[in-house]
């Protein structure tokens, strides 16, 4: 297991040295320079400005020091709003966004199992077809496309949800919903193949024979082995809601990590952008070792330790 | 009761007959094709597939509207004989724009699908085939890749290098590829020990033989299902980064910048968001079926 985990860390940490480097380059050769604006700055301001944010120093001082600054917990500067940094971004966005993607993972989980165990339970009849037609749909409907008919349906037209804003819990509801719609589906389809598929085996027929009610089997015996590939789905469910919260937040008005995220982008506020994805890339690859590193502790059929990767 | 004697024949062994074959022989993909006309779903979405591509190619005909002539005098109307789906605040018919969307669309998931295809044929392949070290720091480094968050990186790519079609490509085929490679990958390492691959070995075939005429071919199916996957995954994609300002620049139409253009105005002009959005739930879902539908059809075990 600390075999498994350690190799596992020095995966994770190649593939975050490799984005960080890359915002890091991508930064140098981004069109225009970060204070490029539409007056031009006499010269010594901007070389003041320069040594200000280390940009007079050769690029592997500063590549170093980039790195050294991640290490520390530290995203750096916005260009545009010389009063902020990118930590204050995220200490002041990231609450919000947390919360509501809290709520999206819980609904996702809870609705999209439940589905897949009643489709799986009913197989090859009509509650199987309706809840694979709902989860095709779920799949189909890209979230912000879901969020915008949602807000126009359910809010503008019927008034029954409020229309944007982060105030109460009502506020909540719609955005969470529109975020947990696309990984509902793919849960529900996934608990539902793997309940068909540990229906068929030997011990479920063994359960019944011995006179278990239908309750006890499909509890205890079922639905505890066919949400082992659930949880595997939660390393994916996490990086879906993420990129999800950048365009459901904007079209809420909801002031989150993903919302200023995507200001950032329009307003070309490169420091921020190449903060918060290296920031955003930590959260989901720590997130998706930490699923990995779960599976391996409830499957005891899985041996982690030394165990050559399977195909 | 008793059956008299008489009532029995001895037929005796007629030769040949044993060895007739009663069903008409099929090939592989001929059996695929039955099982695939059997799914409802798939096939529906076949012919809504067929359909779509149908008018992205002769739709924009239908209209004598451009999608990109402005006609202010004639801003935000809603759908009728004129205009049949409305037009947009800069008087921009809908329908045509919808249509042209639907070529660029589809052109971005086709061009996607066929870049990883291109890659991860090639870079699953060397490395199923070779396997041993090449396989190892291959499959590694695509591992790392692959660590990367996809859409994380098509932001940056996108931010960096511009906006516009050939980015966008682009960044969608820097990390897309991986899967295309895994999956070739795994089927070539299943397939070289096979005894036809030794059979064509002894016969003096060369790899390129080998990998072209006997190994690529039988990876065919899940190649192609993994192809009909990527296309709405990169559909989804330039939606999603249209929609967040990173798309395709004006007037080019695509179903992600209509979307974005009609989001604001969706309370009194809904029409200027309801059409993009729906083709690209229609198109994503016909593609979705068509792929899970093949990929079923593909899977001996879904053979009864």
């Amino acid at each position: 297991m600390a075999k498994y985990i350690g190799k596992r860390l020095v995966y994770m940490l190649l593939s975050l040295w490799m984005i960080v480097t890359a915002t890091f380059f991508f930064m140098r050769i981004a069109p225009g320079n970060p204070f490029a604006s539409e007056k031009k700055l006499p010269p010594e301001i901007e070389a003041n400005l320069n040594a200000h944010f280390g940009l007079d120093k050769p690029w592997y001082a500063q590549y170093w020091e980039y790195l050294v600054r991640i290490a520390n917990w530290d995203f750096g500067p916005s260009f545009k709003y010389k009063s902020q940094t990118v930590n204050d971004l995220i200490n002041e966005g990231f609450p919000v966004s947390f919360l509501l993607g809290m709520e999206a993972i819980f609904i996702a989980v809870a609705v999209g199992v439940l589905l897949g165990i009643i489709a799986a339970l009913k197989h090859n009849r009509w509650p199987d077809y309706t809840a694979m037609i709902v989860a095709v749909l779920g799949i189909s409907v890209p979230s912000f496309i879901m969020a915008s008919f949602l807000q126009y349906f359910l809010a503008i037209k019927m008034g029954i949800f409020p229309v944007a804003r982060w105030e109460s819990f009502m506020h909540s509801v719609l955005p969470a919903v529109a975020l947990a719609s696309t990984p509902m589906a793919f849960i529900a389809r996934l608990t539902r193949s793997s309940m068909l598929e540990v229906l068929a085996n030997d011990y479920i027929k063994t359960a019944k024979s011995k006179g278990l009610s239908r309750g006890v089997i499909t509890v205890k015996h079922t639905i505890r082995n066919a949400l082992l590939p659930v949880v595997t789905y939660m390393g994916p469910l996490t990086a879906g809601i993420l990129t999800g919260s950048f365009v459901i937040e904007r079209i809420f008005g909801i002031p989150g990590l993903g919302a200023h995220f995507v200001t950032s982008i329009n307003n070309r506020d490169y420091t921020v952008i190449m903060g918060v994805t290296v920031f955003y890339s930590i959260l989901l690859l720590v997130s998706i070792l930490l699923v990995d590193i779960a599976y391996g502790i409830i499957d005891p059929r899985i041996k982690l330790a030394g165990g050559k990767k399977g195909e | 009761m008793q059956i008299s004697k008489d009532k029995f024949k001895l037929v005796g062994t007629q030769l040949g007959e044993a060895e007739k074959i009663s069903k008409p022989s099929l090939s592989f993909w001929k059996d695929v094709f039955i099982r695939f006309r059997k799914n409802k779903l798939a096939l529906f979405g076949l012919v809504l597939l067929g359909l779509l591509i149908f008018m992205a190619i002769f739709g924009p005909y239908m209209t004598p509207y451009d999608y990109a002539s402005n006609d202010l005098s004639n801003k935000n109307q809603p759908p009728s004989s004129e205009h049949w789906f409305g037009t947009d605040d800069l008087g921009r018919d809908v329908f045509a724009r919808t249509w042209e969307g639907a070529r660029i669309s589809i052109f971005i998931g086709v061009a996607a699908a066929v870049i990883d295809l291109i890659i991860g044929v090639f870079w699953g392949g060397i490395a199923g085939y070779k396997g041993g070290r090449t396989d190892e720091g291959m499959m590694r480094f695509a591992d790392i890749l692959y660590g990367v968050p996809y859409l994380l990186l098509v932001i940056l790519l996108m931010v960096v290098l511009g906006q516009g079609l050939s980015t966008m490509i682009i960044a969608m085929s820097i990390t897309g590829w991986i899967n295309m490679s895994r999956i070739v990958r795994g089927q070539v390492l299943s397939l070289k020990n096979q005894e036809y691959v030794l059979a064509a070995k002894t016969l003096g075939a060369n790899t390129n033989r080998i990998m072209g005429k006997h190994l690529i071919p039988n990876s065919m199916g899940p190649i192609l299902v993994t192809m009909t996957l990527t296309i709405p995954s990169a559909i989804f994609t330039e939606a999603f980064l249209s929609f967040i300002g990173l798309g395709l620049t004006p007037p080019i139409a695509s179903w992600g910048t209509m979307a974005n253009d009609g989001l604001p105005a969706m309370r009194y002009y809904p029409w200027r968001l309801f059409f993009p959005a729906t083709f690209i739930c229609l198109t994503i879902f016909a593609f979705n079926v068509v792929g899970d539908g093949l990929r079923d059809a593909l899977d001996p075990r879904m053979r009864k």
